[in-house]
């Protein structure tokens, strides 16, 4: 490209953007809950190690700590909150190239979306698994899946604003829905997706210790050197696709993941995943 | 101030100061501690001495017979006579003045040594036989009190000795943690000694233990929320109900059985130590000032706060390594809160249990001591004047081996396959 | 061994300075005043005194020691006597070998204190070790609780009644009224006394004495450098002391007096019969009793009896504390036991100022104090003759 059509072409994309947005002509849908001491983390037994919630401890505020500021020590599991796995966090993923978050292609932190609406099964049966069926009757109203693009579970399950129904802890383990294994290993397999995404505690069902192979999501996904995203929100705000996720996590040291800042940008024709 | 009667105090008049805190004479000479030491373990001992057996007092540094410097502690009966007694209606000190009439006597020890004594409202009038018991007053210094010479007397039944207790009946108590079998247990002895209002503490609801639900039959409890480990909880928490609370009891544990090279990593010490130690803090923080104020607020003011420790404070026991050292760097921190909250009267009781018969404690050999039976010593604490609680044999047992050779005791307890 | 005799030892020069209830100045003060009025008194100048016995409670931080630096006094001979209300006799014991041995030749014995609002609230709570570890927890700041117990048991084993108290302290009251320096300026009925409020059972408002600032003081000296000085003066006949008599006693119901006061009308060669008047260390009015009885006017027990059968006006059958004792005249502190000797010294030469006895040649004058756990410790007795 010569050297003025190059300038130009700098100048259009930070134009295009800011014309779009100002136009609203594409509109922005922050995925991600608000990282906070009351939000639950996963429950793993006792004697195991376990994720550390976000905790926050003020270092001063405009007073005898610090006069004229306010500033927080914040401390939290990587897998905290709104979070991204990566494959290095399962043991299927250990030995993938570039599996940690600091080392991931930095290209993945954009990208498109497939937003499968299963509100309305999750709110009838908690354990609602998610099955090829599903996706075949998915695709056939809004295309194939694309090679590359995430796979988000709507479940409306970030409404449950009561930590324990979110949970959705019993004697039996935790309730909640989740992708069933030979969803996975198609989405794996048969699109070579990007990852998938839930708005419950973990990509895999809350019984998927029980399934074969089990937390089958984490398996295959990371096995496969794929992502994960969980407790994300508002998925009831994207369209079934055209949205492009911001999906970019902190570039800690051979991390397994960490909380995030998610957005989407969502086309402003592309109505709101009320049509399935 | 105090009513004569044991029934429910009245509200308080809101438009009334709260009356501040004032305190007996609290200063003490060194060789006088050695009374309070004993008497925080709810003991009465008097220095004998060695060389001819006299028993001494006032506590001295020389036998008061034979001049042998080599006078012992030893726990006494102390029985004898009270031979004259009187009231005292006037009086200098703020405390004194705002507490009189107050009856005082002079008891003679069957051991031989005269000593001045509070007398309870049960004795007769001298002369007449009693036994002297070592209480602690509101500045958590050791006094002594004559009362019937047989039976059991209750410190708590005479209104004016009321105040050296901290009786849970009518009392505001917040137990920090119900989930565990030990806060079940805490908070159901503490409805069943008369408590008129308990806060149960619950971190992290999604997480269910069995007998939990059951706290709900029990019309003094409310449920609320609290993680010791979240300093925004315990804010809130203090905000909310801190200005009423009156006995604070710290049931809030994390207990883990790792030794240092038993567990790669410090992220379980950690655990243990946010709940086991900073959480101690974090309610300090929160809690204390509230207490504090309240601390001389009539009959139902402010009184206690109740550590639930673990005798591993005190030597470290291996196999639980991690957790005995955050009960250890409680045990510190609790000494610390007693010197804050002692000069407003309010009393940091310890209790320092061997091993509870619970989950965590599964594979310790018995003795252990189980949850309704610590609980049990809480409640006995908070009726009684005592700072130190060692409840149960094997508590017992460290105990006196920790007085005997701390030494001796740090290579028992540490021995890897115990 | 016999102990040897006072004699040629006088006390001369009686001086108080007057009593006030409340008062901004330091000890140093009133015993600068003491100083300065016994050498006025006794028109010699001040380098004259080579001898100092001192005793005060509010003179902390100083001692004897500071006070000859403040007032500019070289002395030869000094003494600090931290004993209460048995200071004043123990001075006169000290003084009078130090004169009869020539190692000093004039000995001013001065007490004093200031009182200010906290003064009391203060000495009692660092009083003693034994009283900050075994008494002030259990509420009273001060010596009220203790003499209660005492003067409980004491009614109890010995059926006195407040009426006898009472009549003591009357008797007292009217003693004082004559006195102008007494604080306490109104008769006292045994109504009144009977019906003031309980201090500490049994002890009532006026069975304690007032705290208040003032000081008292007195020379020492041989008979013959009196003489030169042309002095009035009072003979020692005899003087007794001990300190932690009957510790085996349950309750203390006799001091050190009892061990001592036959050894005390021995050196004196006379008899209690013989005494005109007794100036006793009345703290409170039990005190007073136990004088009685263990200086050898009745027995043991007996008090109650003899207080029923006598009067103790100055002009009464058995004259005490003729100035109003500190029950009356108020308690300047360590003074308390300087008021007696000086009164007496007063009486024996004939200089009073208020009441008189008649024809008075002997007077016994007794000390007690410190009560540094359950009881008196130290105990103290006189006998001062007419010259």
């Amino acid at each position: 490209m010569k050297k003025q059509d190059r300038r130009a072409a700098d100048g259009k994309l930070g134009a295009i953007l800011s014309d779009l947005l100002a136009s609203g002509g594409v509109r922005l849908v922050d995925l991600t809950q608000t990282l906070s001491p009351d939000f639950p983390t996963i429950t793993l037994p006792p004697e195991l190690g376990q994720c550390r919630p976000v905790r926050i401890e003020e270092i001063s505020r405009y007073d005898e700590r610090g006069p004229a500021w306010y500033w927080n020590n914040v401390s939290f599991g990587e897998h905290a909150g709104t979070h991204f796995d990566a494959p290095v966090h399962w043991i299927s993923g250990r030995d993938r190239p570039d599996n940690c978050v600091d080392t991931l292609p930095i290209a993945h932190f954009i990208a498109p979306a497939c937003v499968i609406d299963c509100s309305a099964q999750a709110s009838a049966d908690a354990d609602f698994l998610l099955t090829v069926e599903h996706l075949a009757a998915w695709e056939k109203r809004h295309g194939r899946i694309p090679a590359g693009s995430w796979v988000l579970m709507r479940t409306d399950w970030s409404k449950r604003t009561d930590p324990v129904a979110y949970q959705n802890l019993d004697e039996t383990g935790q309730h909640t829905p989740g992708p069933d294994p030979d969803c996975v290993r198609f989405l794996v397999d048969q699109r070579n997706v990007l990852g998938f995404g839930t708005e419950t505690i973990g990509t895999d069902a809350g019984q998927a210790a029980h399934f074969a192979p089990p937390y089958p999501c984490h398996y295959y996904m990371h096995g496969a050197g794929k992502y994960g995203l969980q407790c994300l929100c508002n998925l009831d705000r994207l369209p079934p696709t055209g949205s492009l996720i911001v999906a970019a996590p902190l570039k800690i040291r051979a991390g397994s993941g960490s909380p995030l800042r998610v957005f989407a940008i969502v086309p402003a024709h592309a109505t709101a995943a009320s049509a399935k | 101030m105090a009513s004569e009667t044991a029934g429910r105090p009245r509200r308080k008049n809101p438009l009334l100061r709260t009356r501040q805190p004032t305190l007996p004479p609290g200063s003490r000479s060194r060789v006088a501690l050695g009374l309070t030491a004993a008497a925080a373990r709810g003991r009465l001992e008097l220095q004998v001495c060695r060389g001819c057996g006299a028993v001494q007092y006032p506590p001295r540094e020389a036998c008061v017979s034979c001049l042998s410097h080599r006078l012992v502690w030893q726990p006494q009966d102390g029985c004898g006579v009270l031979t004259t007694e009187t009231v005292l209606r006037s009086a200098q000190e703020l405390f004194f003045r705002e507490r009189v009439p107050w009856r005082v006597g002079m008891v003679r020890l069957d051991a031989g040594a005269n000593v001045i004594a509070f007398v309870h409202k049960s004795v007769a009038r001298a002369p007449c036989r009693v036994r002297v018991e070592a209480a602690l007053d509101r500045a958590g210094q050791a006094v002594l009190i004559a009362v019937p010479e047989n039976g059991r007397t209750q410190l708590s039944d005479d209104p004016k000795l009321r105040e050296m207790t901290c009786d849970p009946r009518h009392r505001k108590i917040l137990v920090t943690d119900g989930k565990g079998q030990l806060g079940q247990a805490v908070a159901k002895a503490l409805a069943a000694a008369g408590a008129d209002l308990i806060w149960i503490g619950r971190a992290e609801p999604w997480k269910k233990t069995a007998g939990f639900e059951a706290l709900r039959e029990l019309p003094q409890a409310a449920i609320v929320p609290l993680d010791v480990t979240d300093g925004d909880s315990v804010r809130e928490l203090a905000g909310e109900i801190g200005a009423k609370v009156d006995i604070l009891v710290n049931t809030a544990e994390c207990h883990r059985t790792f030794s240092p090279a038993s567990r790669r990593g410090v992220e379980t010490a950690q655990l243990e130590m946010d709940v086991n130690y900073f959480g101690l803090l974090r309610l300090a923080q929160e809690f204390a000032p509230a207490l504090k104020a309240r601390a001389a607020d009539g009959e139902t003011g402010a009184v206690a706060w109740v550590n639930l420790l673990s005798i591993f404070a005190l030597s470290n026991y291996l196999p639980h390594g991690t957790y005995a050292a955050s009960k250890a760097a409680a045990l510190s921190l609790s000494q610390a809160l007693r010197a804050e909250l002692r000069p407003a009267g309010v009393r940091v009781i310890n209790l320092f249990p061997g091993p509870i018969d619970d989950e965590w404690d599964q594979l310790v050999m018995p003795p252990k001591i189980s949850p309704a039976a610590v609980a049990s010593a809480v409640v006995e604490a908070l009726k009684g004047s005592v700072e130190d609680v060692y409840p149960g044999d094997v508590a017992q047992d460290w105990l006196a081996r920790n007085l005997d050779n701390p030494k001796a005791l740090e290579r028992e307890l540490g021995e890897p396959t115990r | 061994m016999a102990r040897s005799a006072y004699d040629e030892v006088v006390l001369a020069v009686p001086v108080t300075i007057p009593y006030v209830r409340y008062s901004i100045k330091s000890a140093h003060w009133f015993l600068g005043r003491a100083m300065a009025e016994l050498i006025a008194a006794a028109h010699i100048p001040k380098g004259r005194v080579d001898g100092l016995a001192v005793a005060s409670f509010t003179l902390a931080p100083d001692t004897a020691v500071g006070l000859t630096q403040h007032l500019g006094l070289t002395l030869r001979w000094l003494d600090h006597i931290p004993m209460g209300g048995a200071s004043g006799i123990v001075s006169i014991r000290r003084a009078a070998r130090a004169v009869q041995s020539g190692d000093a030749e004039i000995v001013a014995c001065i007490a004093g204190d200031t009182n200010h609002t906290d003064s009391f609230r203060r000495n009692a709570a660092s009083f003693s070790q034994f009283a900050q570890d075994a008494v002030y927890p259990y509420g009273s700041g001060g010596p009220n609780a203790s003499f209660a117990l005492l003067t409980a048991y004491y009614m109890r084993e010995y059926g006195a009644q407040p009426e006898d108290f009472g009549k003591l302290c009357v008797a007292q009251r009217n003693n004082a009224l004559k006195n102008p320096s007494a604080l306490f300026k109104k008769p006292l009925t045994l109504a009144e006394y009977l019906d003031a409020r309980m201090i500490a059972d049994p002890l009532r408002l006026f069975d304690c004495v007032m705290p208040c600032a003032g000081a008292e003081g007195f020379l020492v000296m041989l008979r013959k450098t009196a003489e030169q000085l042309g002095l009035r003066c009072v003979r020692l006949l005899g003087a007794i002391e001990r300190h932690n008599a009957f510790p085996e006693d349950p309750v203390q119901y006799r001091g050190g007096w009892a061990l001592d006061c036959a050894e005390l009308y021995r050196q004196a060669a006379v008899e209690p019969a013989d005494i005109d008047l007794l100036e006793a260390y009345d703290d409170y009015p039990v005190i007073n009793v136990l004088q009685i009885e263990d200086l050898g006017f009745c027995g043991k027990g007996s008090g109650p009896d003899f207080v029923r059968a006598h009067t103790f006006e100055a002009d009464g059958t058995f004259p005490l504390n003729t100035s109003g004792g500190q029950l009356s005249a108020g308690q300047a502190g360590a003074a308390g036991g300087h008021l007696g000797i000086v009164e007496a010294i007063r009486q024996l030469t004939g200089e009073t100022r208020g009441a008189r006895v008649a024809n008075a040649r002997l007077g016994l004058v007794s000390g007690f104090g410190m009560i540094n756990y359950d009881r008196g410790l130290c105990s103290g007795a006189v006998v001062l003759a007419a010259a």
